[in-house]
């Protein structure tokens, strides 16, 4: 299951990753290199296997429906790049 | 001996009996990162107002015969991706170069609740996402035994303060063996403790399912105070157990007869240094004739490991870092729009390794791939956690080496990234099933000290401590200390 | 729906709902409504570094009511996923979601157009976290030069609905959302106050030739928040599709948006932009396991439905049309039945309800929970009625009275004197110099001028500004007169 310049392209586009020509032919070499080692995993049947999303079983983990402080504003946009009249500022949308 | 080189056992009992205070313990540190820290490069953050105002309030309390508790006035020290209010928080990347926290992580809280002086925040690995501390994207920190060898990673200074005499002791995060190995390489103890047992809460996600903080220490003793501190249910982590958490010294007992341990072979396969494998051997012998019963066994699955951790793991990180948007902390870089922004800040705000990993978790997910690489992953996770399942019917501990070879060389392996990979195949296996392990000082190749892994049952750290700490009482390498007379001087100049 | 006799239209629906819990979905920050930009936030829902969800129980508890009163299974086994997409309104680059382990499985509900009753399916329902708020700094998101970001609705708690797409026409469209905006304002899930935006429409609409099996290629317009956009949105929708295929070409399956100014969808996201929403099972949320006991102990909390609330207030011989209006909204239909507790008469009740008293409450921009006049005060006027205290007309001057003063009726009577004349003697002396005064009407009454008696029966309730009993005006005069 080779991965292609284009899935590497596509995936960077996916994940809001600007590559460069050098990063992109890097990435897909090694990606390729590290799916390679990935398929051993083929040989192995799993049908009848169920996934582990979580190591330790735990269920209902549930909160009150409590109000907390929130934080003050100028606490929330301390590290923001860019804020101004209380709002996190970004630039055009589209 | 100077005093930054004792245990936290040996601190505590000077604080208590008043033959040292905080602030000169503290002072201490400090005048010791001062000397050793331009050519060990452990720290990223150094706190030294805030670690004094600490500890002189703790020297007031003392004088006012307020107890202390066992961790109250040693001075310690974080990885860079636990959260501390109001102290930068940086990840060791460009990202969060001037985040500053407003809120504590819950260890952050807890160390503070239990007296200890924060004297600053460590180096490690970019996101926590290596095995040297070489993807640091501040600092190249050094391992104190070999200064042209990694300090493994990647938390690679908590365990080079510690090995160092930097801090008294400090906290690391585990996500495929980021405590052990570099324990391991700079002959310190830490244990990755079971997954639940301490709270995430304020750390920086690298691979939710797999993260896990725990402590790096000078001595298995430090070490389970340490976790008497910071270990038990969190309300504010949901993944975190709701489970009675013992008093961990209570197993610090010399005495492990009739304790069975298993040998896993698939742990001594290719890869593996033979001298590794015969310091190994010797510290096994040394078990044996203490009383243990040690067998060969298998955990036939440890092979998929390596893939299957590296995909899940990356999966989850794909995930965890897509909030580094440049919109409400961190870099950014300016673009005349939204998604120019979005992808011009993270192509420049993270380095190689983070994005490499960000784009294989990212292909792992993607559509048409999932079932392929993520699913396939989970289900071999099911796999090799039956194998720690079946083992533990018939074993009380596994045991191992930390990691296949000593520290090895800067740059040695960062130009393959799969051959990085491949050499946390003794400790990714762990993680994926959620079991505690513990590394510690078990011999020395070439003048670099080696580690031995120790694995448990889930919620069996206690049964950890007790062979780790048999073991440390009968052999003397936790003693032993790099050699840090040029390294101080030239600090010192 | 027929469109030019040539297409069938098919409408699914999305609906998000904000549930009505007081804090958000895994933090404790309020969700009060129109607090000043960013002060309902916290490191949590800022999705800062190192923080963790803990889940809201009184989310689960009211998904699983909404789901009950939808007609869904409510699932054993739940979990939360992460749906990844980058947008500056979303904290953490990923909206925590469910994706294929809903907590509400297949429901449905009734609908009725024209007299004839349709079910129209549910999907599923699953809970989810609202995402926070953009302002263009120019008219719309595209001529603006920047935007800025309010975060205090980020991790609001939502429920969304999706149904099968079972809708024929607009009208069926309508009556679905009205039906399910009512079971969700009964169930008291939300408030679903749509100018707030607690309730969102995403609309789903193809055409296909009539008589076709298949379904044409869908348009699904995002984010409508009325009732009318979705009407205008599907007329526009369905007009546009229609003109597409006329020309022989093919809809483009597509994410629009409504521009409400100008009543028309554009195109949100081009086909080239992936959206691989890569979702995985949510590694910092355990699972949910739902018992029965969990289950029925929120079933026992489920008030009468709409629909069962319609048909009783029929048995009670409420027509269909004022059974409707009366439980179109559950605080109306609540006001009814408190007062009907007190009085009796369904149809008398239902009357003063629809009319004076609503007439009052529009009249004074005041809702029926507000009402100043309870509903037991309403009931204790009609008695008044009904006694013969007062009459039906004066009964109209007291319920104003009684909404400005917020006094009870029988005080307003008497403080005002406005109890009935229905003392004999004293009606007699008037009836008497009444007659005396008008001869002429007398003699037309005698002659058989029946209407006469009209006129004499209005000069008593005149002389006696109102109170004087009717009837019994009415009975002694024929007596005096015959
Ligand atoms: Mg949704
Ligand atoms: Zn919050």
């Amino acid at each position: 299951m080779a991965i292609s310049r284009e899935d590497v392209e596509y995936v960077a586009a996916l994940a809001r990753l600007e590559l460069t020509e050098q990063e992109t032919q890097e990435y897909t070499e090694q990606l390729n290199s590290i799916l390679d080692y990935a398929a051993m995993l083929e040989q192995l049947d799993t049908d009848n296997v169920r996934p582990t999303a979580h190591a330790v079983p735990l269920h209902n983990v549930l909160r009150k429906d409590q109000v907390n402080e929130s934080i003050p504003r100028e606490k929330a946009l301390r590290n923001a790049p860019d804020a101004d009249e209380g709002f996190f500022r970004v630039p055009k949308i589209v | 001996m100077s005093v930054v080189e004792k245990s936290v056992s040996e601190l505590h009992e000077l604080l208590v009996h008043r033959d040292v205070s905080s602030t000169e313990l503290t002072k201490a540190y400090i005048d010791r990162i001062h000397s050793a820290d331009p050519d060990l490069q452990a720290y990223l953050t150094i706190l030294e107002d805030q670690a004094l105002a600490q500890a002189a309030e703790f020297d007031r309390k003392i004088a006012q015969g307020e107890d202390i508790g066992t961790l109250g006035g040693i001075p310690m020290a974080l990885k860079d991706n636990m959260c501390t209010e109001g102290v930068r928080t940086s990840c060791a990347s460009k990202m969060l170069d001037n985040f500053i926290p407003p809120y504590n992580a819950t260890v952050t809280d807890r160390l503070r609740a239990a007296g200890t002086i924060l004297l600053g925040k460590l180096n490690m690995d970019e996101f926590a996402m290596g095995s040297s501390t070489e993807n640091s994207n501040f600092a190249k920190t050094r391992n104190p035994w070999n200064l042209e060898c990694v300090p493994g990673g990647s938390s690679g200074g908590s365990a080079v303060s510690v090995a160092a005499d930097e801090a008294a002791f400090t906290l690391g995060s585990d996500t495929g063996g980021s405590i052990r190995q570099p324990a391991a390489f700079c002959g310190v103890v830490g244990m990755k403790p079971t997954y639940g047992a301490v709270s995430r809460f304020g750390l920086v996600a690298y691979a939710s399912s797999l993260d896990q903080i725990g402590p790096l220490t000078k001595t298995v003793r430090d070490n389970a105070l340490v976790m008497n501190a910071i270990a038990g249910h969190d309300l504010k982590d949901s993944t975190s157990v709701p489970y009675e958490k013992p008093d961990y010294t209570k197993f610090l007992v010399n005495d492990i007869k009739g304790l069975k341990i298993g040998i896993p072979r698939e742990y001594y396969g290719e890869g593996i240094d033979s001298d590794v494998a015969k310091g190994i051997q010797a510290g096994i012998q040394t078990l044996i004739d203490l009383g243990a019963e040690v067998e060969e066994c298998s955990l036939p699955h440890t092979e998929y490991a390596i893939p299957s951790y590296y995909l899940i793991a990356t999966a989850e990180a794909s995930s965890n870092l897509a909030r580094y948007d440049g919109v409400r902390y961190g870099y950014r870089a300016e673009a005349a729009d939204v998604l120019g922004m979005f992808k011009t800040t993270r192509a420049k705000g993270f380095g190689p390794e983070v994005k490499r990993r960000i784009m294989l978790g990212t292909y792992a997910l993607s559509s048409g791939y999932y079932d392929a690489y993520y699913l396939k992953a989970q289900k071999v996770r099911t796999l090799i956690k039956q194998d720690f399942d079946k083992a533990f019917e018939k074993y009380d501990v596994l045991l191992s080496p930390t990691a296949p070879t000593p520290a090895f060389k800067f740059g040695e392996k960062s130009a393959n990234p799969l051959a990085m990979y491949l050499s946390d195949v003794t400790t990714v296996p762990v993680n994926l099933a959620g079991i505690p392990a513990i590394s510690i000082p078990a011999g020395f190749v070439n003048g670099l000290p080696i580690g031995m892994q120790l694995m448990g049952k889930a919620f069996a750290e206690g049964t950890l401590y007790r062979i780790a700490y048999t073991f440390e009482q009968n052999t003397n390498y936790h003693t032993l200390k790099p050699n840090l007379g040029e390294v101080l001087a030239r600090g010192n100049r | 729906m027929v469109i030019a006799d040539k297409y069938e239209m098919v409408c699914g629906l999305e609906v998000h709902v904000e549930l009505q819990t007081k804090t958000k979905i895994f933090c404790g920050c309020t969700t009060e409504f129109g607090g000043e930009q960013n002060t309902h936030v916290c490191p949590v829902c800022l999705g800062l570094p190192g923080t963790l969800p803990v889940l809201n129980r009184e989310v689960v508890n009211y998904a699983i009511k909404a789901g009950l009163a939808l007609n869904c299974e409510i699932a054993e086994f739940s979990k939360f996923d992460r749906k990844n997409y980058f947008y500056p309104d979303l904290t953490k680059d990923y909206q925590t979601s469910q994706f294929d382990l809903p907590i509400c499985g297949k429901g449905g509900l009734e609908i009725e157009v024209d007299g004839e009753k349709k079910w129209i399916g549910i999907t599923r329902a699953h809970m989810e976290e609202d995402a926070g708020k953009l302002v263009h700094s120019g008219e719309t998101i595209t001529t603006s030069y920047e935007s800025s970001v309010d975060y205090n609705r980020a991790g609001v708690p939502l429920l969304e609905i999706v149904s099968e797409p079972d809708m024929r026409s607009i009208p069926e469209v309508l009556a679905y959302l009205e039906q399910l905006v009512q079971i969700l304002e009964y169930t008291e899930v939300s408030d679903c106050r749509m100018e707030q935006g607690s309730v969102r429409f995403d609309v789903n609409v193809s055409l296909r030739p009539i008589g076709a099996t298949t379904f044409g290629i869908r348009t699904e317009t995002k984010n409508l928040n009325s009732f009318s956009s979705v009407r205008r949105c599907l007329e526009y929708e369905v007009a546009r599709q229609a003109r597409v295929l006329d020309a022989g070409e093919n809809v483009v399956q597509e994410t629009r948006t409504w521009d409400e100014g100008k009543g028309i969808t554009l195109t949100l996201r081009s086909k080239e932009e992936a959206h691989d929403y890569r979702y995985f099972p949510e590694p910092d949320l355990a699972p949910l396991v739902i018992d029965q006991e969990w289950v029925e102990g929120i079933r026992k909390t489920l008030p009468e439905l709409p629909v069962a609330r319609r048909a009783r207030l029929q048995g009670l011989g409420l027509s269909a049309y004022d059974a409707g209006v009366i439980t179109s909204g559950k605080a109306m239909a609540d006001y009814f039945d408190t007062a009907l507790s007190y009085y009796s008469d369904a149809k008398t009740l239902a009357n003063w309800v629809m009319g004076d008293v609503t007439r009052l409450l529009n009249s004074n921009q005041c809702s029926v929970a507000d009402s100043p006049i309870s509903a037991k005060q309403l009931a204790e006027l009609l008695e008044l009625i009904d006694k013969g205290t007062i009459s039906g007309k004066i009964a109209k001057s007291v319920l104003e009275e009684m909404y400005s003063t917020g006094k009870d009726a029988k005080i307003i009577v008497k403080e005002k004197g406005l109890a009935q004349i229905s003392d004999e003697g004293a009606l007699l002396g008037i009836i008497d110099s009444i007659i005396a005064a008008n001869p002429q009407s007398v003699e037309d009454y005698r002659a058989g001028k029946d209407r006469a008696i009209g006129f004499l029966v209005g000069q008593i309730m005149k002389a006696t500004k109102g109170q004087a009993n009717p009837g019994l005006v009415n009975q002694l005069l024929k007596q005096k007169l015959s």
